[in-house]
């Protein structure tokens, strides 16, 4: 039998605010030392009371508005109850059913199609401590580190629109770019800024009802995301076809098994026992002030693609791949307008510029595992690099050399030039030398040219550039050496 | 001093003339407290030494400190209320020796104020009683007869204050707590209006319910004690942003004109005819010194004891998850290395809360549960409004309304232990406030025959605390008893 897949996301992503959800301790725990950010708030010591960051509630609207959410008047915080040890008031503020956003979407783009993916909702809520387990044979021991506590989490629930698990990656890629468009998170997904669960069930294609569907966690890329969503289609459908039925569980995918494992069941499931949040008043959001967060939105992805290609004369294709990550979009852009050109110049340099980045400098990137933001090059440095070749005191040849240079050792390219001594050779009498050279230690390939085989040329050309160490202007080289050779022949002749 | 004047307003101004040092009004208030809690237990902890230093400090700054509006005034603390470094145990063995890093929002101002902390006061474990018998420290007994319970939950503070331990205490009322034990032991308890003070660092009972306030000996007292606790805080979201009124020029003992309303259905079953007698005779008072009394229709009042202990229990419920043995407080010590975090908690808390606190948890997690959350919780919340609806319509038409605090008097220890329902239905008269977040406040009016409190009860308008005090001091002006003090003690 046909199957189709069914897949819905919820994505969590930690906020990028100066200070924690509810209180003023500072939200960046990722670098402190542990159990120094914290506060009789966060610690969940008995006596504290929660306080609404402003900001953490700004930046919920604001990524509503970008997926197209309505944003009600009305909205309030909840208690989720349940006891654990990394959670240290034994119930997590959350919102129940009146969450800051409702009723979004986004726009996703496959091979196949372009489709738009409902957001059922998004809602703010607080992160939780973390843990770290010692088994019995190191003394059977936790530890708790309460610095992650409180920080603020945005939770994204899409609707259960996705049909593949491509569809679900190039959601989730879509979304982790429009937050860093947006400024309201770092989304880092491997220090688990950016999380994601996926809800995962089959039905007989033409069915409107949904299959017993699967909650899977613990996928920490993009890349297992993917993964994990194609084992579970292919274990669903092995369970459906040998005719058997899908329990309704939530299952853990271990990395280095690439598999999906049982983690609880659905008779486990917690009674969260919601309620309103007594210490904290619900929210009149002001629709005045959400329009004034939409006026003040960023420029997202597709808007800066179209005015990539209008304002640098770029292809939509090169324009879309420089925008597909703000970090890219933003190095272009600022290389771009390190100088104050216009016109074709503009368009040209903003052509060298695309097509350094897109080229050598992204290879360079991806041998490394490195974002943009990563890039030893700075914008400034590629810049130079590109005037460098532009003004011809280097070889294309030679700049790639130099890039590579300036990136494993963060040096300047002019430097770089200067200190290696790579400095093309563009004055005639210095480069003759060399052609003299070559001829006369290749008397086999002068005869050969003079006997009517042209491509003896190329290979004396190649002979001054080693002479010269690559630093000779190829131009002038081919065209000593034709001369050199010309003159040969008249000679002969 | 005479007698009379060992009020916050009279220590006060004695301490800012130079009449008295703060240090000895202190060791007058420490020698009284050892002296007499043998036989009362108001306290779980008495800050002898601490309180000595802070009077001499008070002492030291008198100068520049003049005008602050409790200069050298001894307090003291429910033991529900954070203290920095000092045993703060919510009458429970699960914090037992536990001290709070920080100082509530209210103990940092009566700091600012100039007060002098002299202890913490016994209360039933979380607040969760109205006897103090439900503490795991033991009992408070009531000062005007020992064999009885002084009220509670905060039956310490008040306790202390009737058998002038402290000129003023600390208190907090979620269904009562505050002026249930003042009706009981004869002094002045406030219930402001939710969110008249800040409650950050008030260990929660029950978050939409709970209310910090004084219990003092006089009505001008507990305003001068409002006074300094009240106020927009910005660490309790709850908290109201209007600064409170100047209280202090509130009392020309003028209530001509002012319109009390009584709920007369409300009194017609179950109260004791002494107490009925009593609230007669506060109202005939009133009414003689030019105040217009009326019924009024609260149809809805009958319910708020069932409401409220729906929500009450639901809120406590969730608000004593963190009492888990993980970061402070009692754990249980487990044997064997097989025991996991469940096991922990289960016989943490098990050990830790005694039999009220469990009963209400128990209570509040079924009211909660899925299932039942719409029958029991949201069902609660709807009737509470209700109630609410109810008083506002009163409000139309009268100024306060008033009933009385209780409906018997002081009950003998251990006569109700056993009985949790007649316990609650106790709190006939005193829940609705704490359901409609509206201010109540109870006066004394008098004693039975032999020789027991009884409590006379204003609810107001939202945030006009000054009316209730205002009707209050006319009512002591007038009254015969307000200078009698339980004998024991006097």
């Amino acid at each position: 039998m046909e199957y189709e897949t069914v897949i819905g996301l919820e994505v969590h992503v930690q906020l990028r605010t100066q200070s924690k959800m509810f209180c003023s301790c500072r939200a960046d725990y990722q670098s402190a030392p542990v159990n120094s950010r914290v506060c009789p708030v966060c610690l969940g010591l008995p006596g504290a009371l929660p306080v609404i960051n402003r900001r953490a509630v700004e930046y919920t609207v604001m990524t509503g508005l970008a997926l197209n959410c309505d944003i009600p008047r009305l909205t309030k915080f909840d208690r989720k109850n349940y006891p654990y040890p990394d959670l240290m008031k034994g119930y997590q503020i959350s919102q129940y059913d009146l969450p800051l956003a409702i009723d979004g979407r986004l726009q996703i783009e496959t091979e196949a199609e372009t489709k738009a993916v409902g957001v059922t909702r998004v809602h703010l809520e607080e992160d939780v401590a973390k843990l770290q387990h010692f088994p019995a044979d190191s003394g059977g021991y936790s530890l708790v580190d309460v610095n992650r506590s409180g920080v603020p989490l945005m939770e994204i629930v899409s609707e259960p629109d996705m049909r593949s698990a491509e569809e679900a990656r190039a959601y989730l890629t879509t979304l982790h770019s429009l937050l860093q468009y947006l400024g309201v998170s770092t989304a880092n997904m491997q220090d688990g800024s950016f999380r994601c669960d996926a809800n995962i069930s089959l039905r007989p294609a033409g069915s409107e009802e949904f299959g017993n569907r699967t909650e899977i966690k613990n996928m920490n890329s993009f890349r297992s995301v993917f993964q994990a969503l194609n084992f579970e289609i292919e274990r669903q459908r092995r369970v459906l076809e040998g005719g058997g039925r899908v329990v309704q569980e939530t299952r853990g995918w271990i990395e280095g098994r690439a598999v999906t494992v049982s983690q609880r069941s659905k008779e486990d499931a917690h009674d969260y026992r919601y309620f309103p949040e007594p210490d904290l008043p619900p929210l009149d959001i002001d629709p005045v002030w959400v329009e004034e967060i939409r006026g003040r939105l960023p420029e997202l992805a597709t808007q800066r693609c179209a005015r990539f290609q209008q304002d640098y004369g770029l292809s939509e294709y090169d324009a879309r791949l420089l925008t597909d990550s703000k970090a890219m979009a933003d190095y272009f852009e600022t290389a771009v307008c390190l100088q104050a050109l216009s016109g074709d110049a503009l368009n040209s340099h903003a052509k060298q510029v695309s097509n350094w980045m897109l080229g050598d400098l992204s290879g360079l990137l991806n041998q490394d595992n490195r974002d943009i933001s990563e890039s030893p090059v700075s914008p400034e440095s590629l810049v130079e690099l590109i005037g460098l070749v532009g003004d011809g005191i280097i070889s294309v040849t030679m700049g790639k050399t130099v890039l590579e240079e300036a990136y494993n050792t963060g040096g300047k390219p002019r430097r770089i030039v200067e200190e290696r001594g790579y400095t093309q050779i563009s004055d005639t009498s210095a480069v003759e030398p060399a052609v003299f050279e070559a001829l006369e230690a290749n008397p086999r390939a002068v005869a050969d040219y003079l006997g009517g085989k042209e491509s003896a040329a190329k290979f004396l050309v190649g002979q001054v550039m080693k002479i010269t160490r690559g630093q000779a202007k190829p131009d002038l080289v081919n065209q000593l050496v034709t001369a050199a050779l010309d003159r040969a022949k008249a000679g002969v002749d | 001093m005479a007698p009379g004047a060992w009020t916050v307003t009279g220590i006060r101004a004695a301490v800012a003339g130079g009449d008295l040092s703060a240090r000895e009004v202190c060791a007058h208030y420490l020698d009284r407290i050892a002296a007499t809690d043998g036989r009362l237990h108001a306290f779980t902890t008495v800050l002898r030494e601490a309180a000595l230093a802070r009077a001499d400090e008070v002492d030291a700054r008198r100068a520049s400190w003049r005008d602050r509006p409790l200069l050298g005034v001894p307090i003291a603390v429910k033991d529900v209320i954070c203290t920095r470094g000092v045993p703060t145990t919510a009458g429970s063995r699960i914090l037992a020796g536990y001290r709070p890093p920080y100082d509530a929002t209210v103990v940092s101002r009566l700091l600012d104020a100039g007060a002098v902390i002299v202890g913490k006061t016994n209360c039933d474990e979380f607040a969760m009683g109205s006897s103090t018998e439900h503490s795991a420290y033991g009992p408070t007994r009531n000062p005007w007869a020992l064999d009885r319970i002084p009220g509670g939950s905060s039956g310490g503070a008040a306790a202390a204050v009737a058998a002038g331990q402290a000129p003023a205490s600390i208190g907090t009322d979620t269904g009562g707590s505050i002026r249930q034990p003042a009706a009981l032991c004869g002094v002045v308890g406030l219930k402001p209006t939710y969110g008249r003070v800040s409650r950050y660092g008030l260990l929660a009972f029950a978050s939409s319910l709970d209310q910090i306030g004084p219990l003092t000996w006089t009505v001008a007292d507990a305003a001068a004690v409002l006074q300094v606790l009240a106020g927009p805080d910005p660490r309790d979201a709850t908290a109201s942003t209007e600064p409170p009124p100047d209280l202090s020029r509130l009392f020309p003992g003028n209530v001509r004109g002012t319109r009390i309303g009584v709920p007369r259905v409300a009194l017609a079953d179950g109260v004791d005819p002494e107490v009925l007698d009593a609230f007669g005779a506060a109202l005939a008072m009133l009414s003689d010194r030019g105040a217009e009394v009326c019924d009024v229709d609260l149809p809805h009042m009958q319910y708020a004891v069932p409401v409220y202990y729906l929500v009450a229990p639901a809120e406590a419920s969730s608000n004593l998850a963190r009492y888990d043995g993980v970061r402070y407080g009692h754990r249980a010590k487990l044997d064997g290395a097989a025991a996991g975090v469940s096991e922990m908690y289960a016989r943490t808390r098990s050990e830790g809360f005694g039999a009220e606190v469990k009963r209400r948890i128990m209570l509040g997690t079924y009211a909660l549960s899925a299932g039942y959350y719409d029958a029991y919780y949201v069902h609660a919340q709807r009737v509470r409004s209700l109630i609410r609806n109810d008083f506002d319509r009163a409000f139309a038409a009268v100024d306060a309304v008033a009933m009385p605090t209780t409906p018997t008097p002081a009950f003998r220890i251990g006569e109700r232990i056993d009985d949790p329902l007649a316990m609650y239905l106790g709190d006939v008269f005193t829940v609705s406030a704490n359901l409609t977040g509206l201010p109540a406040i109870s006066l004394p009016a008098g004693l039975t025959q032999a020789r027991l409190p009884i409590g006379f009860q204003l609810v107001g308008r939202p945030f006009d605390e000054a009316t209730l005090l205002r009707i209050g001091d006319a009512l002591e002006r007038d009254a015969p008893w307000s200078d009698e003090r339980p004998p024991a003690f006097a």
